[in-house]
């Protein structure tokens, strides 16, 4: 029998399920490959999607016509607006969400999509000719072919799993890892490397005494991912819980240091120093006298919580003697220790922005295969390779997201451009136009570009239109409608800002810091005629309104910055250059140009390694 | 590029007159090669194009048959010699029939004669030095006084980038306290308070501002301390400027260009360059093209360094105070130090000259120093006096004075971005917003000492707060 797609998506992770959906919504003949069916879209570390950068990166997904956003707002069992004091660039939205039931609506939505077929057995090998990809080979031999293939394996690819001196090899707790892709592809030429990342004890909430900790409870506000809801309303949700290591739990993960697989040199990949193991923290920062712990629930039907801020892969006796000298966890029971896990992956400088791979044409690669961690992160790379292979497949151009466009922009660019040295996660600071990139108007943003690519569901667009018209008109009402000092002065009293003395506009005061859009509509007569009153959207269109009219300086200069900096995005550099006959610049440059082949000035100075010097050196020669 | 970037260049001698020897240079891959079609060792066991690196071989130059000088050749190898390139430099004699035969000869051969700064070019495209380095090649070379010279060099040497140094480090930490803030806010760790985020953004503000403003001072060493003679008409201005010229006739020059009402000479004095500026009298009223001749005094005394103001000694206590205090409405708070020069104090006797100076110490912000023009007499106190206007202390520490122009203007927007933040720490706008100044005083700051990357924020991050909750 011949098995034949347009495209084949290898891996049922975040990455994979996205890839796989979007492509088939492209109208691709798709197929996605995983080991197991009950595990799509797992979420193997802790249960949250979200949080600061990364939800900004998820609606972003969700404006692109991906589905994790759809998912989350499904799956959630409890919502907050993180950084809400921060100003609106920083508002990030993050959910804990029932971990089987996230994976499940994901399963029911790849099922109930057209065009997408699914196939449970292990890819082993990859089907080349010519130097083109042509399917998959499955571990029964089974051939599968199609035009482009999207490799997710995240940390399958030759697993190893650490507790304590104890090793066992597997992609994740309880799942075995999938071997022979690695070596094939290092055979064609890749560059493999080894990295490492660790999770966290889960725990029996029964045993947990909750009442001697912090509760954090989530917002009520209705809030949600996809901008596809009007909005989502939880019924009892759960709350997470803080608390916090000690010196008695930290001199017992001291004790335990000798048998630590990190300690003792047996762990060779590199870890994230942003998510470090406790037993890194408390050789890192000796001085530290505690360190914060979050309990999160597993779900709405368990009662599994998981420790973060407790990744170890410390001996499982040390494991729960430490825990259990920490307030709250002294009779603590867990359900599976914490554990470190090592896995291949490719250096994504391999890549081309489009993900497709430079050495196998419509090969590409997607999630924590390409150094990356985060469910988001992965996701976000799925989406983008699932396109790019349909794009490829009907000879399109390739959708390449800018640095001023979206998070999704930055994260790809800083892949393809900078290589990895750690498990990459997304930061707001890695985005040098953070104000610009925010999770309020990730429809604004990336809607449009849906409806070109055909990703974008029915509706979408129109409830874009309709937002952004409400938008409008609640801010020509406000340029036009003229206040006196009798109808407001009390209240700005009351706010502590300046009275007026003669009528002004309202859009004048709504500037001020101290006055909040919402609390001036209600001391204004006549808004109520418009549409934002009356609507189910009404807090989106205020909040829209007022980044436009309270930040419109720092965007406009913001942008501006952005245009004229993007401009070296325009100076494209050909591909036949020889960078080795350009002596001039540093050999280190040289080498860094040779082998990431930047398509433009701009990214060429973003590489690491080559200087301001290399690039007007570059710019002189291509001026020539 | 590349053939340019490989062909051999060669540079004319540096100095025509005066010397006995001049140097030929060639630069270029073949540098060697080709020197050894026309130049003859002494020692006939030497091969040059096998000579090492700095090895220095004396032998005869000549063409044809046709012997032309005996020089002495010094070899470089890349990428150790000036522009990274292989290099050969000649030491001739200096005669300019010599000078001229060499090149030529070497013309023939294959060799292009060097554009204006292809030499310096060449180094930084080679990676030698960096921008700020190559720049002050260029100052050392057209550096007209000591003190010019001593800033250049110790610009070349780093000594500059040595100073930005540190302000680079002070702003990337303070940068990271306020991204932990926006990216860490859910993290277990301790938060500046914005009290103290207030007083380090003001002392590095302060630093930034010192080395802003100091580029009035470098840029006056290097162009000449500009100084400007005001005073009525007929107090003897240009005779107290011949004066002062007249001491130091043999380097003197003209600077071509100058307006034709206000005269411009230079002069060195104490190892600094002075420019004088002599200037239509100072006087109320007038008809339109005296008021033309008005503004352009005024405006250089707003540009000016020193300002002398000249006065008669028959003039009374309070109209020489006015004079002074009539030139400070117009210099401002531009900085120019003014100094008083009380004229023809020949025609007074030499206890009014003790009474006076004791009248005007108390109604006169400022020195006044009594000379005599026409006497000859008091010139040698103005000198002094003007030495000592120029703060040469800060001379002593040559990496904290801005020369370059291109580094004040970035110094300018990094002190203008950091005006912001305080502001915004003052409204208490968001912190997201307040970043975005910081960033662009960051972006600045990389202008001078290269580029500062989201990476070098957040590895100041990582190694200082622990993150992952």
């Amino acid at each position: 029998m011949i098995f034949s797609y347009d495209i084949i998506v290898v891996g049922g992770g975040h990455a994979g399920c996205e890839a796989a959906h979007i492509a088939a919504v492209m109208g691709a003949k798709t197929l996605l490959v995983t080991m197991d069916m009950t595990k799509l879209a797992q979420m193997s570390c802790n249960p949250a999607m979200g949080g600061i950068a990364k939800g900004q990166i998820v609606r972003e997904i969700d404006a692109l016509g991906g589905s994790s956003g759809i998912i989350t707002d499904r799956s959630m069992i409890q919502f907050r607006m993180l950084n809400r004091s921060k100003g609106p660039a920083m508002w990030s939205p993050r959910a804990q969400c029932d971990r089987m039931l996230f994976s499940r609506e994901w399963r029911k939505l790849l099922e109930q999509t057209e065009n997408l077929a699914i196939w449970q057995e292990e890819a082993s090998g990859i089907i080349i000719e010519d130097g083109v990809v042509k399917g998959v080979t499955t571990t029964f031999g089974t051939e599968l072919r199609a035009d482009a293939v999207i490799l997710t394996n995240g940390t399958f690819l030759n697993g190893l799993m650490h507790v304590g001196f104890k090793t066992m090899s597997g992609g994740r707790s309880g799942d075995p890892a999938s071997r022979g892709l690695s070596e094939q592809l290092r055979e064609l030429g890749f560059e493999v490397e080894r990295l490492k990342t660790g999770t966290s004890a889960r725990v029996d909430g029964r045993s947990v005494d909750f009442s001697a900790m912090t509760e954090q409870k989530g917002d009520d506000d209705g809030r949600c991912f996809s901008y596809l809801h009007d909005r989502v309303d939880i019924k009892d949700q759960r709350s997470c819980y803080i608390t916090h290591t000690n010196e008695k739990a930290h001199g017992i993960l001291r004790e335990g240091l000798k048998f630590s697989p990190l300690y003792t040199g047996r762990i060779k990949g590199r870890g994230p120093r942003y998510c470090p193991s406790v037993e890194d923290k408390i050789v890192t920062f000796a001085d530290k006298e505690a360190h914060q712990l979050f309990l999160e629930p597993e779900g709405w039907e368990t009662n599994e919580y998981y420790i973060n801020g407790f990744a170890s892969s410390l001996k499982l006796e040390t494991q729960i003697s430490a825990l259990r000298e920490i307030k709250g966890l002294e009779n603590v029971i867990i359900y599976r220790p914490g554990y470190a896990i090592e896995y291949d992956f490719f250096q994504p400088t391999q890549l081309k922005h489009s993900l497709e791979t430079k050495r196998v044409g419509g090969l590409f690669f997607a999630g924590q295969i390409n150094g990356t961690t985060g469910y988001e992160e992965a996701a976000a790379q799925g989406l983008v390779a699932g396109i790019n292979a349909v794009q490829k497949v009907r000879g399109k151009d390739p959708f390449i997201l800018k640095r001023d466009e979206a998070y999704i922009g930055v994260l790809i660019d800083d892949l393809v451009t900078k290589g990895i040295d750690e498990p990459y996660r997304m930061f707001t600071s890695r985005a040098e136009y953070r104000i610009l990139l925010r999770q309020d108007n990730a429809d604004e943003r990336l809607s449009p570009m849906a409806v070109e690519l055909g990703t974008a569901e029915p509706g979408r667009i129109e409830r874009l239109v309709e937002k952004y018209r409400m938008v409008d008109e609640l801010m020509v009402f406000l340029k036009n409608c003229s206040i006196s000092p009798e109808e407001i002065n009390g209240f700005l009293k009351e706010k502590d800002t300046a009275e007026i003395n003669q009528k002004i506009k309202a859009i004048n005061i709504a500037t001020r810091p101290q006055v909040s859009l919402e609390e001036l509509l209600e001391q204004i007569g006549g808004s109520g005629k418009l549409s934002y009153a009356g609507s189910v959207r009404k807090t989106e269109i205020i909040e829209a309104a007022e980044i436009k009219i309270k930040y419109s300086g720092y965007l406009e200069r913001e942008r501006g910055i952005a245009e004229k900096i993007m401009r070296l995005e325009g100076l494209k550099i050909p591909e036949e250059i020889n960078y080795e006959e350009l002596a001039s610049i540093s050999t280190e440059g040289r080498q860094k140009l040779s082998k990431i082949k930047p398509d433009t000035i701009g990214q060429a100075s973003r590489i690491s390694g080559v200087s301001s010097s290399d690039v007007s050196i570059l710019i002189m020669y291509l001026g020539r | 590029m590349n053939q340019v970037q490989k062909g051999k260049i060669i540079c004319a001698p540096a100095t025509s007159g005066g010397g006995a020897i001049a140097l030929i240079r060639v630069s270029g891959q073949g540098a060697v090669e080709t020197l050894s079609e026309i130049f003859q060792p002494a020692d006939n066991q030497i091969d040059i194009t096998k000579a090492k690196g700095y090895s220095l071989i004396l032998g005869t130059i000549s063409s044809h048959d046709e012997f032309i000088d005996q020089v002495l050749v010094s070899v470089f190898r890349a990428p150790h010699s000036y522009t990274g390139e292989e290099m050969v430099e000649i030491s001739c004699h200096a005669s300019p029939f010599i000078q001229h035969r060499i090149i030529e000869i070497l013309i023939e051969k294959g060799v292009e004669t060097a554009a204006p700064g292809e030499f310096t070019m060449r180094a930084f495209m080679n990676g030698k030095m960096d921008l700020s380095q190559a720049e002050a090649v260029a100052d050392i070379i057209a550096a007209d006084s000591e003190a010019a010279h001593r800033l250049a060099a110790s610009q070349l040497r780093g000594g500059f980038s040595a100073g930005i140094e540190k302000l680079r480090h002070e702003l990337v930490t303070f940068a990271s306290l306020i991204e932990l803030e926006l990216d860490f806010s859910e993290e277990d760790v301790q938060f500046a308070n914005r009290f103290a985020m207030t007083e380090t953004v003001i002392k590095i503000k302060d630093m930034v501002d010192r080395l802003a403003s100091s580029f009035r001072l470098g840029n006056a060493i290097r162009k000449g301390i500009p100084v400007v003679i005001a005073g009525r008409p007929n107090v003897g201005k240009s005779s107290l400027l011949n004066l002062l010229l007249q001491e130091e006739r043999a380097i003197v020059s003209d600077i071509p260009g100058t307006t034709r009402d206000t005269i411009e000479e230079v002069l060195h004095l104490g190892g600094l360059l002075f420019r004088f500026i002599d200037t239509a009298g100072l006087r109320e009223g007038g008809d339109e093209i005296e008021e033309l001749g008005m503004e352009r005094t005024r405006s250089k005394l707003r540009a000016a360094e020193v300002v002398l103001a000249v006065a008669e000694a028959t003039d009374t206590d309070e109209s020489i105070a006015a004079l002074a205090a009539s030139i400070g409405e117009i210099t401002g708070n531009s900085g120019a130090r003014l100094i008083v020069l009380v004229n023809k104090s020949d025609l007074i006797t030499r206890k009014r000259i003790a009474e006076l100076k004791r009248e005007l110490k108390d109604i006169c912000p400022c020195p006044a120093l009594f000379v005599s023009a026409s006497q000859s007499e008091g010139i040698e106190q103005v000198r002094k006096q003007l030495i000592a206007s120029v703060e040469t202390g800060k001379l002593d520490n040559p990496q904290y004075i801005v020369t370059n122009a291109r580094h004040y203007e970035a110094l300018k927007n990094v002190s203008d971005s950091l005006r912001r933040v305080l502001d915004g720490f003052r409204d208490g706008i968001p912190t997201v917003l307040i970043a975005t100044d910081v960033r662009q005083s960051i972006y600045y700051l990389g202008q001078i000492t290269g580029r500062i990357t989201p990476d070098d924020i957040l590895g100041e991050i990582f190694s200082k707060f622990c993150i992952g909750k």
